[in-house]
């Protein structure tokens, strides 16, 4: 079985403020880390790899050259072979325009029977570029995916969770899936692969190497949406601020909730 | 393509330039500025840098598409076999704001098997024209059939704009869709408004709801958005029974899949925080486990349920489904009240949109005050007790 995970190298935090005079986005630190969620995907793979002889585990990711640092973190964990899709061409990519990268860039990278990611990003937070690549590659995909009951050369059975039900399906290869946080634990990277695979050589994808050489697929010009404005969330409500004892309060609430009829 | 161009001989200071790019995309190689890979195109650089420094190239336009040809507003309708998802109507409601402003007709998707007596219901929600695509092909869930079924319908009916619940099933329909057709999708929208001319403007809150970002698709058709449940508010059910039924035809090759159902499994009907009126949020602030049926025993007073903050579930104190917040659920009850919650960001982006928020804390300087509607600044241990004792004694009179 031939895996590759789709991985992201996401900021350590989310926290970011806007300049309310300029509109300029303030982004403090530049720690950053593997997407949480991309983990479980991962962690997903190299059990299949595990209960599978002869399967490999490969691992993609886009971003700046310092992603590979993500890509190392998953040599250690286990992962095979590794490739980074990076050009200034692919700058300012929306939804679409990342999913559509991605996509040409797993076909530069070879046929693969499973195609695991992350539920989500934490710093995108769209849940939207897994499903958008498995369409771009033209293979089925299955989202939300709570368990991985097995797997053959020819399918695999899974439970997908769905908004009253929960769905156990089989899908043939190849196909895409995006797991749940939680379907599993994540092991822990091993200092001895992190030792062995320091100078591991990683294939960079630029626009050169992909298959569709027409540029206004990506990046900014191959991105339908726009971002118009960004600015701090506003609340417009009323407020009224509480002081006393115990007793006032406790006696000051229950009057309100029997006003608003809670009582 | 649209690309930055760096005129090294008006950068200046090097350094300086460095400190604006707010994604580190800036380097210096050689005596020279450099724009890497990590570039956005945020074109902060331009704005802010040294006149002329770093120049921003335009596209060469892009034809624009005839608006006038993609008319109205489709709401994707979501369900669980014959039972339409609540979310659904909560769009169909602002599907139909959207619609009057725009001069736009509604539309409804049902996608479905025997589904043809559940979207009579939909009659009573404003719709001019529900599209109704029945087959056996389409009873279970399978995102390749559905999906081009959805297909189909855009095609026949080129629909402005779509709206789909960010259910676990809209969440992977809609950007299969979206690839599809080439076009944007906007995740989780807070904020949806329209213009004249049906550009769509969309409010979605970006890196866990410290910013709003207002995200348009003025170039393509249909736009797309999802919109989570409880964002919107349901409208009216109206006695009157109106808008016309069509059935939409699909071939067999437009709905075929590689997915095979094995089987569907119910969930356990469970209480959940999404559907109460009443939550009473457990925080950092309760100080043990066995304190927590404190606040159950409120909650139950009051009709509601308990939830509480990420820490909790963490500490094992409870199940995961009671989580309020981003990495949680996303609440939007008559009423909540927090106890003993600090009020980080990442929690009030799962329930600030609550109508009425009561938050009781110690610490004055706790973040969740500030979006309080009533902050009683106290020791939940004395109010709490107080306030149960007084709503049963009441109950009694």
């Amino acid at each position: 079985m031939k895996i590759l995970v789709c991985i992201k190298q996401v900021p350590g935090t989310n926290k970011v403020e806007v300049d309310s005079v300029t509109g300029v986005l303030k982004r403090n630190g530049v720690d950053s880390k593997m997407n949480p969620y991309d983990l479980y995907a991962l962690e997903a793979a190299l059990r299949l790899k595990q209960e599978h002889e002869g399967s490999t585990v490969d691992v993609i990711s886009m971003g700046p050259p310092q992603a590979k640092a993500v890509i190392y973190e998953a040599f250690s964990m286990g992962a095979d072979n590794g490739a980074l899709i990076s050009d200034r061409k692919f700058g300012g990519a929306d939804v679409l325009a990342t999913s559509y990268t991605l996509s040409q860039g797993i076909k530069a990278m070879g046929k693969y029977d499973l195609i695991l990611c992350g539920l989500q990003t934490t710093d995108g937070d769209t849940a939207q570029v897994g499903p958008e690549v498995s369409e771009l590659l033209g293979i089925p995909g299955l989202c939300c995916v709570k368990e991985i009951v097995s797997a053959d050369e020819e399918a695999i059975r899974v439970n997908l969770e769905l908004p009253d039900a929960i769905e156990k399906v089989k899908v043939s290869f190849p196909c895409l899936i995006t797991v749940q946080k939680d379907i599993n634990e994540p092991r822990l990277p091993s200092y001895l692969k992190k030792k062995a695979t320091q100078d591991k050589e990683i294939k960079v994808y630029s626009f050169a190497d992909m298959d569709d050489q027409d540029e206004s697929h990506y990046g900014l010009s191959g991105s339908p949406t726009q971002v118009r404005r960004i600015f701090p969330p506003v609340s417009d409500k009323v407020q009224e601020d509480w002081q006393g004892t115990g007793t006032e309060l406790a006696q000051r609430l229950y009057a309100q909730l029997q006003k608003q009829k809670f009582i | 393509m649209a690309k930055l161009v760096v005129h090294q001989d008006k950068v200046g200071d090097i350094k300086k330039m460095l400190s604006i790019c707010p994604f580190g995309a800036m380097e210096e190689q050689d005596g020279k500025l450099v724009i890497t890979a990590a570039c956005k195109m945020c074109r902060m650089c331009v704005r802010k840098g040294p006149k002329g420094a770093v120049e921003y190239v335009e596209d060469a336009k892009k034809p624009s598409i005839d608006k006038t040809k993609w008319q109205g507003i489709a709401v994707y309708i979501d369900h669980t076999e014959d039972k339409i998802h609540p979310v659904s109507y909560e769009l169909l409601g602002k599907a139909r704001e959207l619609a009057q402003k725009a001069h736009q007709p509604v539309y409804a998707l049902f996608i479905g098997y025997n589904i043809e007596k559940a979207a009579e219901e939909l009659k009573h929600y404003g719709v001019d024209k529900i599209f109704v695509c029945d087959n056996p092909a389409l009873e279970h869930f399978r995102i390749d059939a559905y999906a081009g079924a959805f297909t189909e319908f855009i095609k026949k009916v080129q629909p402005a704009a779509i709206l789909v619940g960010a259910t676990t099933i809209g969440r992977q329909l809609a950007p299969r869709i979206a690839a599809r057709f080439r076009t944007g999708l906007t995740a989780d929208c807070t904020i949806l408004d329209i213009k004249e001319n049906t550009d769509l403007i969309q409010i979605r809150p970006a890196f866990g709801g410290n910013i709003m970002a207002e995200i348009m698709t003025p170039n393509n058709r249909p736009q797309m958005a999802t919109v989570r449940y409880k964002v919107m508010d349901a409208p009216a059910r109206s006695n009157e029974a109106e808008g016309e039924l069509i059935k939409l035809d699909i071939s067999p090759e437009a709905i075929k899949s590689r997915i095979t159902v094995e089987q569907v499994t119910k969930k356990p009907k469970e209480k959940t925080i999404e559907a109460a009126d009443v939550l009473v949020v457990a925080g950092r602030g309760i100080k043990k486990r066995e304190d927590l049926s404190l606040l159950r025993e409120l909650a139950e007073l009051l009709g509601g349920e308990i939830a509480c903050t990420r820490p909790l579930v963490e500490a094992g104190w409870l199940d995961a489904r009671h989580q309020v917040g981003l990495s949680g659920r996303t609440v939007r009850p008559k009423l909540i009240i927090t106890c003993g919650v600090s009020g980080a960001i990442q929690f009030v982006a799962g329930m600030n949109n609550s109508e009425n928020i009561v938050a009781i804390n110690s610490d004055a300087q706790a973040p969740i005050f500030k979006m309080a509607n009533y902050a009683l600044h106290g020791d939940i241990y004395e109010i709490v007790p107080q306030l149960i004792q007084k709503i049963k004694t009441g109950a009694k009179i």
